[in-house]
């Protein structure tokens, strides 16, 4: 597939994230295209949801860069006495750039949303209030003119906004009730919707389709093409389920304790060794 | 539109509120030989000026702890910063020397009032309008000196998240009440002695030139203050910002992930919430009538900690209930417990003196036991009932 660089949404290069002498992700190169789904798997511990975490800014890596639409928007180079334990490659790669540490909400600002491999929604809020907030921080307004209703306009574009995504999301219906109180799999698609009030360009789903049933996987597969083609997005996704990567993913990446083991359109990667190595055990008799 | 409705109907609720408050306090003068309970020495008007400051305050700590999920334990040193600055700008400068003796005059020589007492003029109505516009004035400065205060010691302290927080505002504010009582800030705090002469709420009463009041306004006074701030809080939590701040309180994680800007949103909160407990404490000072940095105790955090607790954290409405039951409680309805009774020549057993605070005791640990959500828990009273027609459900749900 093509990688040129106006295509891509996503780009990491060397992504490193060690935790004391733990290396959770261990030098991570890969590409995300704009409009396509990709998929990162791998087994349990494989250090997927830790890469997800350096690309939001929940943490900071250790070693490496991450580009967004062309734009590096993290990065960060061992330094002091991280350098002395560091144990990845490339250590002096960055060194002489700028660090760059977004917190979350300024990588969300700039188009990435995200969902959570276990649902995080708020849970004394209703449905609607789930959406409308998520719309918060593109809201024109200060708060002064959100205490003195300065933002009539505003907030009303807000919630309407939230009503459409919801219809659109076949929500309204629930729109009353508290989030928590939805079935699991509305749940998964709450949290959907919620990523997708803050405009992203590009969608991180965390396993997204974890507690579901085959039906609703099914159902999952659809809506994540639809989504993709209806707000013309990327996604990028990690996800267990096998049937699901294979069903809709354009490209996959495969990590075992950290380090890529393979990557290559689904066919590839079902008849790979080293992934089915990876997820089934090596067979001691080898 | 339905919430512009509900807003006007918060509206005229205030006003019949604060009508009937100036009616309850000069009742008593147009109807001779009415009930003990309506002459202004009555302890009814004692608790219903305590209640309108504290709720106040417990209503700005239930933005903080309530709203935005921030267990801070710093009230009483935001109320001792506003209580000090309304008081040292308000008292009027001819007394300043003989309120600041020990310290040879006070730091700020005049006082807001004087000042508007040069333009309108010191007596009568032109008086009356320069106390106001100086008390108001004050009060707010009052207000953005806590807000300042707390935006300085936000940076460090909104870093730490729960009892953390709560160890290091608490410190906070023992440490301004050592301060405020140094010595060497005599000049502007009056060390450890109190600053008085400022207006209180008394001097709010419309009096003849002969000193006999004509109408009292010494209980409206706080409730309209009290009234006004409330309901800024009220828009601000159930605005674009106040949703925000409770997605911080039930999950910081996905707030942030979702775009808030989380160290922002805390301060805004903690400031905001500052700001009002700041004029708490202005209004505090107008109750006591001086302004002493002994009063601002940790005991007072916790006494409004406990009524945002039984009030139910995350309900406005709940606090104020709280407070008016809990101010009630311990200055008025429980004071029988502290005397001594006799029924014929039996003594009833266990009334004595300090017997009310054990019963109080009791009181709140069956609350706290029973009842952890409070009163309200984070439901609001609602009132809407009372005057709506009943509209068919079809209707409503299009409604909303």
């Amino acid at each position: 597939m093509e990688k040129t660089a106006e295509t891509l949404a996503l780009h990491i290069e060397n992504v490193t994230m060690q935790f004391g002498g733990v290396v959770s992700v261990n030098d991570l190169t890969l590409d995300v295209p704009q409009n396509k789904i990709i998929a990162l798997i791998g087994p349990n511990g494989a250090g997927k949801t830790t890469a997800f975490n350096c690309i939001t800014g929940v943490y900071q890596p250790t070693n490496g860069l991450i580009e967004f639409m062309g734009k590096p928007i993290v990065r960060n180079h061992p330094s002091g006495r991280t350098l002395k334990t560091y144990k990845g490659e490339n250590a002096g790669k960055y060194a002489g750039e700028s660090v760059l540490s977004p917190t979350p909400d300024e990588i969300t600002a700039l188009g990435i949303a995200r969902t959570f491999q276990n649902i995080r929604l708020w849970k004394s809020m209703t449905v609607f209030e789930n959406v409308l907030i998520a719309k918060h921080m593109r809201a024109d307004q200060n708060v002064f003119s959100a205490i003195f209703r300065g933002n009539a306009a505003e907030e009303k574009r807000m919630r309407d906004e939230t009503m459409e995504l919801l219809r659109e999301q076949g929500l309204d219906a629930y729109k009353d009730e508290l989030a928590t109180s939805l079935p699991y799999g509305l749940q998964r698609r709450l949290e959907i919707a919620r990523a997708l009030a803050t405009d992203p360009k590009l969608l991180l789903l965390d396993e997204p389709a974890a507690g579901m049933n085959p039906q609703e996987t099914l159902e999952l597969a659809d809506f994540v093409r639809e989504i993709r083609d209806k707000y013309k997005l990327t996604v990028f996704l990690i996800e267990h389920h096998m049937d699901l990567v294979m069903n809709i993913s354009d490209y996959i990446y495969v990590i075992d304790f950290g380090s890529e083991i393979a990557r290559g359109v689904p066919e590839e990667i079902q008849s790979n060794e080293r992934v089915i190595e990876a997820y089934l055990g090596v067979s001691e008799a080898e | 539109m339905k919430q512009s409705n509900k807003n006007v109907k918060i509206f005229f609720g205030i006003l019949i509120l604060l009508l009937f408050v100036i009616l309850l306090e000069n009742i008593s003068a147009f109807i001779p030989g009415l009930p003990m309970v309506f002459d202004p020495m009555s302890p009814l008007f004692t608790v219903l000026k305590k209640a309108a400051v504290y709720s106040l305050v417990a209503v700005s700590m239930n933005l903080l702890n309530g709203f935005t999920g921030l267990f801070s334990l710093g009230q009483a040193g935001f109320m001792l910063l506003g209580a000090y600055t309304y008081a040292i700008l308000t008292v009027p400068s001819n007394m300043k020397d003989q309120v600041y003796y020990l310290f040879g005059g006070c730091a700020f020589k005049f006082s807001f009032v004087d000042l508007f007492g040069m333009i309108f003029g010191s007596t009568g109505v032109g008086g009356a309008v320069s106390m106001i516009l100086g008390c108001l004035l004050a009060m707010i400065l009052a207000g953005c000196v806590a807000g300042f205060f707390a935006f300085l010691i936000g940076f460090p302290v909104l870093r730490l998240k729960s009892d953390y927080l709560a160890i290091a505002t608490l410190g906070f504010a023992e440490i301004l009440r050592a301060i405020f009582q140094w010595q060497r800030l005599g000049p502007v705090t009056n060390g450890a002695n109190m600053i008085k002469g400022f207006p209180t709420f008394s001097s709010f009463n419309i009096t003849a030139p002969s000193g006999a009041v004509i109408l009292r306004l010494s209980t409206f006074v706080p409730f309209l203050i009290t009234s006004i701030c409330v309901l800024i809080i009220v828009l601000l939590i159930n605005s674009s910002y106040g949703r925000a701040f409770k997605s911080i309180r039930d999950d910081e994680i996905a707030a942030e992930a979702m775009g808030i800007a989380l160290f922002k949103h805390k301060m805004l909160s903690f400031v905001i919430s500052s700001f009002f407990a700041g004029i708490g404490g202005a209004l505090f000072a107008m109750y006591v009538a001086n302004a002493q940095a002994k009063a601002f105790t940790s005991t007072m955090t916790y006494e409004i900690l406990l009524i945002v607790v039984i009030g139910g954290i995350g309900s406005v409405s709940g606090s104020i209930l709280a407070t008016f039951l809990y101010v009630a409680c311990s200055e008025w309805w429980l004071r029988f417990l502290d005397s001594e009774l006799y029924i014929g020549s039996f003594k009833v057993p266990l009334l004595r003196n300090g017997f009310r605070m054990v019963v109080f005791s009791i009181v709140i640990m069956v609350i706290v036991l029973f009842f952890s959500q409070g009163i309200m828990g984070s439901r609001e009273i609602d009132f809407s009932g009372l005057f709506k027609k009943k509209t068919p459900i079809k209707e409503r749900k299009q409604d909303q």
